[in-house]
């Protein structure tokens, strides 16, 4: 690697490619970096191919890239979040190997595994779980509060464009120069310029500032979306409690995301400009970072859990057949829990040299928020019990969820006393554990909402019977893999260690790295579906649009909903209003008249920023001014030129919407109503018969 | 509070007639005071590394040597005149007087924005010849990652004026523009409160506690 940056490509020559290291010194470890790298290589070809063999690059820009629909931007960040998924797994599969390759050494590289456990815990926080619940949030939220879109369905746009421009940042990163040793924490003054003078990171700050403005402009669009865009009638206390979850989510990233901003401007600002906030010399402090970075990182966790929360809560109350138990005493756990989490960021580093009595505070500070974690586990029971259950995906992803969760809660509440933290703080234990919150937590959630409201996307649903093996295989898998980890962090085992000597390890090690294979087969399980879903759709169809007898107004629109979601904006009478209307007999009404509907134009300006950003990234990383200048002119040339833009909107006309409208009442009018125990039968075509016309 | 009937925001001129309009720009003024919420936090938490590292001046030029109170004093003057002169194209724009009246009171603020970064960057000039520069201390790299940012809001809000001003030319008194006049307005007056904070904390304070 050269240090010096002043050619034409800054710092950018032969030697940033692993093919290099590859001649020079073939070996394992170049070979696993050639792997990774030629995997994107390979894929992005694949992807550009099949483009272009179906001629589907005018489809994809017109359809999809400069679509400001809040349903397709929702798709797109999913489908980026299981990209990333795909990418996180085979690190975390890689990384289980080579643990259990020991005692000694492993196949890898110290270095390359390090990188490795930076990328992975990057990938997933950032990558996975950011994106993919926002981009339910992003599908559902307008239609569960009766919107026709998000408050601003351009910066909407611009935000997806952001966060997939930084992903890509780490993905460039195998291929080009590598990716940063710290950690997905980054901790100065170990990655700052003295230590670390490469361009690992460099691509860390630049990805985490660029998706950070992204997710925040994400948190202020729905938090204005939840406050001012309601449906008349949609008072505070009848908002499904997804919505609930989701607003919580948005407060926390609007107050949460400005940390992590300051803190990795700050490590920029050491890095490339010799500033002193973080160094070991001239009155830089590290502690600044720490406590700055936890103060984004604790809120985080909740952004991620709480709506994953709200999911279960709306599978919990459909498969149940019941009203969700308990909704005001959720609406306060949620609340509560969003305040909580910015009272105890100090727990993430107790042993770095507070007094007594400050861990003492944080310690029960984090001890309370299991209080109102256990009234929600209280209610969703409460939610079953005596309820009229079907063991649909969803519902078995929720059931998994509430034991696996239970134990990583109370895992959690041990790691909040600072007299045993010192003992297993960083060890396996702690792995153990956050990942017994995160997978059972917010990734089985995640995946019973893709299965729950896939049929409302796109008007199919997925095949139940692999679903059924995912589940097993995603549960099982995760407990092979990580319950082992809390027994060999008690026996000491530090985490992110690439190498270990001690036998008494090596038989936990075998079972984790079994484990996670069994893991990689879940996430194939999760393809299967989706592939035999799409060869079988159509015995699956459910145009009418409700196959789950569901409660909130999501479900009263045709599967796929229209862009402009409903023809005729609801009146919210009642909390479930759908359920409710089903219940008397009035659900989808004929209206009597039907307005014009005007919807946000196609733009191309989060497509471009995109891109830009993109280069604009590269090029701060590898040190050419030139480019970056040029990068940030164009940026704020095309934002500019964006403001100038008059027509906004188009109009759909009344009459339009009525023959739209009219089919598909037509279609309700003539489908079969089908009873819950054949919801999986292809019988089921969207329209439910409620408990009350099947007793009479 | 009782609920206005019309009138979300007073300086729209947004009536009855206008209802849509109005919706819109109630929702999008929201949104401004959210993005400003988070915008906040930037700066609180600047703050707060600048209190923390008052004392890290690793035996470099502290605040006693550095600043110069009374180019600070020029520069708040100017800018609170700014902040005047910013509601005063706010009252144009509220009491229907011709267009011409917002955008003269645009290029006054744009002067006078111009004005203070003049004599921020001549201070920052001034601190260097002293020694004063980011890369020599702790409590100096606080100091540039605070103060600085403030500039560079003051700089953005000054591209804002511009490119409003010409739009204001272009297009007329259009719903939208209004809404952005509003907007730019209370991002102004973001700059003036955190500027308050900046005399206090920074340069009061380190003077006092440097």
């Amino acid at each position: 690697m050269t240090t010096n940056g002043s050619g034409f490509f800054g710092r950018l020559d032969w030697d940033s490619f692993p093919i290099a290291g590859l001649i020079q010194n073939p070996n394992t470890n170049e070979i696993v970096a050639n792997a990774a790298a030629a995997i994107v290589i390979v894929g992005v070809i694949i992807v550009v191919g099949a483009l272009t063999w179906f001629r589907l690059w005018g489809p994809l820009w017109r359809d999809w890239l400069t679509s400001t629909d809040h349903k397709k931007i929702g798709i797109m960040y999913i489908v980026f979040a299981i990209v990333m998924l795909a990418r996180g797994v085979l690190e975390g599969v890689v990384m289980r190997a080579q643990q259990a390759a020991g005692p000694g050494d492993g196949f890898l590289e110290a270095e390359h595994f390090a990188e490795l456990f930076s990328t992975h815990g990057t990938i997933m926080i950032f990558f996975v779980a950011v994106p993919f619940v926002f981009g339910l949030a992003n599908f559902l939220v307008p239609l569960m509060i009766g919107a026709r879109d998000v408050a601003f369905p351009v910066m909407n746009q611009i935000s997806l464009g952001l966060t997939v421009s930084a992903g890509m940042m780490l993905m460039v990163s195998l291929v080009v120069g590598e990716f940063s040793t710290g950690g997905w924490t980054a901790y100065p003054p170990y990655t700052g310029a003295a230590f670390n003078p490469g361009v690992g990171p460099d691509y860390w700050i630049w990805a985490i500032v660029v998706s950070g403005i992204g997710t925040t402009l994400t948190g202020i669009n729905f938090a204005v979306t939840i406050y001012k865009l309601r449906a008349p009638g949609m008072k505070f206390m009848r908002l499904p409690m997804y919505c609930w979850t989701i607003i919580c989510s948005s407060i926390l990233i609007v107050f949460a995301m400005p940390p992590l901003g300051v803190a990795a401007l700050m490590l920029a600002a050491d890095r490339y400009l010799d500033f002193h906030f973080f160094t070991n010399d001239l009155g830089g402090n590290m502690m600044n970072y720490a406590n700055l970075f936890w103060l984004f990182g604790h809120p985080e966790v909740y952004l991620l859990v709480l709506p994953a929360y709200g999911i279960y809560s709306e599978v919990f109350a459909t498969f149940s057949a019941k009203r969700l138990y308990g909704y005001n005493s959720l609406v306060i756990a949620t609340m509560s829990i969003a305040v909580l989490s910015f009272t105890v960021w100090l727990h993430h580093f107790f042993t770095m040299g507070q007094s007594a009595l400050i861990n003492a505070v944080f310690g029960i500070a984090t001890m309370l928020i299991a209080i109102p974690t256990g009234v929600k586990v209280y209610d969703w029971m409460a939610t079953l019990f005596r309820g009229r259950i079907r063991f649909s995906v969803p519902m078995l992803y929720g059931l998994s969820f509430l034991m696996l969760f239970v134990i990583g809660g109370l895992s959690g509440v041990i790691l909040a006393n600072p007299t045993v933290d010192y003992q297993v703080h960083n060890t396996l234990f702690l792995v153990a554990h956050f990942h017994n919150v995160l997978l059972p937590g917010v990734l089985f959630g995640l995946l019973a909402g893709y299965n729950y409201w896939f049929p409302k996307a796109f008007g199919f649903r997925l095949n139940e019977a692999w679903g059924r093996v995912s589940v097993a295989l995603w549960t099982v898998g995760f407990m092979v893999t990580f319950l082992p980890l809390y027994f060999v962090g008690l026996m000491g085992m530090p985490r992110r260690s690439f190498s270990w000597e001690d036998p008494s390890f090596h038989p936990y090690m075998i079972i984790a790295v079994v484990g996670a294979l069994i893991i990689l087969a879940a996430l194939l399980s999760v393809v299967v579906q989706l592939w035999i879903s799409i060869r079988n759709r159509e015995k699956t169809r459910v145009p009418v649009g409700d196959p789950w007898d569901a409660r909130t107004l999501e479900w009263s629109i045709p599967a796929p909903p229209p862009p402009y979601n409903f023809a005729i904006i609801p009146h919210v009478t009642d909390r479930d209003n759908f359920a409710a209307a089903k219940e008397r007999g009035t659900a989808y009404p004929s209206p009597d008249a039907y307005e014009d509907i005007s919807v946000p134009l196609n733009t191309g300006i989060g497509f471009i920023l995109c891109v830009l950003s993109g280069v604009w990234m590269f090029a701060l990383v590898w040190w050419i001014w030139w480019l970056a200048l040029l990068m940030s002119v164009l940026m704020l040339a095309s934002f500019i030129a964006w403001t100038f833009k008059s027509e906004t909107e188009r109009i759909i006309p009344a009459e339009e919407i009525r023959r739209q409208h009219e089919a598909w009442l037509d279609l309700v009018h003539n489908s079969q109503p089908v009873d819950r125990d054949y919801e999986t039968a292809p019988e089921n075509r969207g329209l439910a018969r409620p408990d009350l016309e099947a007793a009479t | 509070m009782k609920r206005a009937p019309t009138h979300s925001y007073p300086g729209l001129n947004l009536g009855r007639r206008h209802a849509s309009a109005d919706k819109a720009s109630e929702v999008v003024t929201f949104g401004f005071w959210v993005f400003l919420m988070s915008d906040l936090v930037y700066f609180g938490l600047m703050f707060a590394i600048y209190i923390t590292m008052i004392d890290a001046q690793a035996g470099g030029p502290g605040p006693a040597e550095l600043f110069d109170l009374k180019s600070i004093f020029a520069q708040t003057l100017i800018l609170l005149t700014s902040s005047l002169t910013v509601g005063l194209a706010m009252l144009a724009l509220k009491y229907n007087l011709p267009r011409w009246r917002i955008v003269f009171w645009f290029c006054v603020t744009l002067v006078l924005g111009l004005c203070f970064l003049f004599l921020e960057i001549r201070d920052f000039m001034s601190m260097a010849e002293k020694g004063g520069i980011p890369q020599r201390s702790g409590f100096l790299s606080a100091f540039y990652g605070l103060v600085p940012l403030h500039g560079l809001h003051v700089t953005a809000g000054c591209i804002w004026l511009i490119v409003l001003g010409i739009q204001l030319r272009v297009f007329g008194l259009t719903d939208l523009l209004m809404s952005r006049v509003v907007r730019l307005a209370l991002f102004w007056h973001f700059l003036d409160l955190i500027w308050i904070g900046i005399i206090t904390i920074v340069y009061f304070g380190g003077l006092t506690y440097g």
